[in-house]
């Protein structure tokens, strides 16, 4: 007795003899020469990579930065949200108190000493960034770049916070703009 | 000889020798051009203008390699190997006429190394001596996958030789002669010998794809099945001269197909030329039909899939030679009638 077919899409093998056609092999032979040679005028989609570069999605999540509000302070006040929100555990910080006369440097009372990220841990999820109630940690669209020492992988505020003169633009990530011009 | 004509010789030696090989080189690039187009890619385009430097790259790249031999190898075969592959794909330049007589100087110069009357069976042993190549070369690796590729390759090229000498046959029987100068002489202005012999043709050129090694009878050097054929353990230039010798037998392959089918250095309305003139046109006539066939073979390279190997052995033993012999027999029998023996 045999099977029946649940899915009615079994193919039964077809060994057949080939006809005299298919046995000289020169139709199928010109038959596939045709279709190599239509694709000899079909535009190609290279593209010259270090010239050229592909566009980003909207949504691309790479090097993250720690932005500063209009007045150049830092947003951030190490609440270490981002931290616990974080699956990877790739990110670490010090809280410390701002002092009398930083008030042009830390937007609150309270700010990272220390904000490190382990690249290699990051996985990108942009969870902290999701976390963050001060807008203050975003992903960007640039791209970690490589090393050569697993140190160098971690990444600390000298690279993450944003210079005021080379702001990043974060405008197509979610945000308020509550804490000011992105 | 005089001395004129042994200097003469030898300055036709030298520039047909270096245009061999410029021109196997360049084909490395025109493959990866052709391949990339094929596939809706670009293709080498970073050393020089176009990516034309890329063959200079790859030579100096292969010259830099490390020279080595395998400590199992048979050393002074595991030498010669590349050596007689690159010999062989360069002989049989030498008796190819490459145009009417040019003159320079005031003497008639013939564009062909050597005019011997028995061209077209030089040109079939130095293909059958080409196999030993491939044969001393996978043997002397000491590799089973070197020794498999070269048995396939030995079989494979004896088996399609048989066919393409009958079809030479018959070629020889339209013209009367062995000569290539006579062959081609015999299909003046549009006389080819394609218009007579298409089945000919066809077999022959089969045959050219498998004596060549190319796909879709490239089984000596199946990468997937083989890792790289009988140069699996070569290195450096001694690969590079594999790989070359592969590109100057397509060359050559393709020039003696123009030759013996397409007229060589014949183009309709040559009466109209004489002198260098015709000289000239006749050469870029030929090398205009050659560099279709290099086009052709490239083109099916990337367009077929590899034969099993069964099918390559059926294909050859039991359909061309059959084919081919029917041919012979029947262009004997016609050219008899022609020269009134019944």
């Amino acid at each position: 007795m045999t099977m029946q077919s649940l899915s009615n899409r079994k193919k039964v093998v077809s060994k057949k003899e080939m006809t005299f056609m298919e046995r000289i092999y020169l139709p199928a032979i010109f038959g596939g020469m045709w279709i190599t040679f239509k694709h000899l005028f079909r535009k190609n989609n290279t593209l010259k990579y270090p010239e050229e570069t592909r566009e980003f999605a909207p949504v691309y999540r790479g090097q993250h930065v720690l932005k500063r509000d209009e007045e150049g302070r830092e947003n951030c006040t190490a609440c270490g949200l981002c931290a616990v929100a974080c699956p990877a555990e790739a990110i670490t910080m010090v809280a410390g108190e701002r002092e009398r006369g930083e008030e042009n440097l830390y937007r609150e009372e309270k700010y990272a000493e220390v904000y490190e990220i382990n690249m290699l841990r990051c996985i990108f999820c942009g969870l902290c960034e999701e976390a963050c109630p001060k807008e203050a940690i975003f992903l960007t669209d640039r791209i970690v770049p490589s090393n050569f020492e697993r140190d160098g992988f971690v990444y600390g505020k000298d690279k993450l916070v944003e210079s005021m003169d080379d702001r990043i633009d974060i405008t197509k990530r979610q945000h308020t703009g509550k804490r000011g011009v992105i | 000889m005089e001395t004129s004509e042994w200097i003469e010789k030898f300055v036709l030696i030298v520039i047909l020798f270096l245009v061999t090989l410029g021109i196997a080189a360049y084909l490395t690039y025109f493959e990866r051009k052709v391949a990339a187009w094929f596939q809706d890619r670009i293709g080498p385009d970073r050393a020089g203008p176009f990516g034309i430097l890329q063959p200079l790259a790859d030579g100096g790249k292969l010259f830099f390699k490390e020279d080595f031999i395998p400590f199992a190898a048979e050393k002074w075969l595991f030498i010669l190997g590349p050596g007689i592959a690159m010999f062989t794909a360069l002989m049989t330049g030498a008796v190819i006429p490459w145009s009417t007589d040019l003159v320079l100087f005031g003497q008639e110069i013939a564009l062909q190394v050597a005019d011997v009357n028995i061209g077209i069976l030089f040109i079939m042993g130095f293909l059958s001596i080409g196999v030993y190549g491939i044969m001393i070369g996978g043997w002397a690796s000491n590799n089973k996958y070197s020794l498999f590729s070269a048995i396939r390759a030995s079989s494979q090229m004896i088996s399609y030789e048989l066919a393409m000498g009958i079809v030479v046959i018959t070629i020889v029987m339209m013209s009367g002669s062995l000569s290539l100068r006579d062959i081609t002489n015999a299909q003046h202005g549009m006389n080819w010998n394609v218009f007579y012999q298409p089945v000919a043709f066809i077999v022959f050129f089969v045959c050219a794809l498998a004596e060549t090694n190319r796909a879709p009878f490239d089984l000596p050097e199946c990468e997937s099945e083989l890792i790289g054929g009988y140069h699996t353990e070569y290195g450096s230039m001694k690969m590079g001269f594999y790989l070359f010798a592969e590109y100057v037998s397509l060359f050559t392959s393709s020039v003696v197909i123009a030759v013996l089918f397409f007229g060589g250095y014949n183009f309709p309305g040559m009466d109209y030329f004489e002198g260098n003139t015709l000289a000239l046109l006749g050469l870029g006539a030929l090398f205009l039909k050659t560099f279709f066939f290099v086009f052709v073979f490239m083109w099916i390279r990337w367009t077929l899939p590899r034969f099993r190997f069964d099918q390559l052995m059926h294909l050859g033993w039991k359909s061309l030679i059959p084919i081919s012999l029917i041919n012979m027999l029947i262009t004997g029998i016609v050219t008899a009638f022609n020269e009134g023996w019944f």
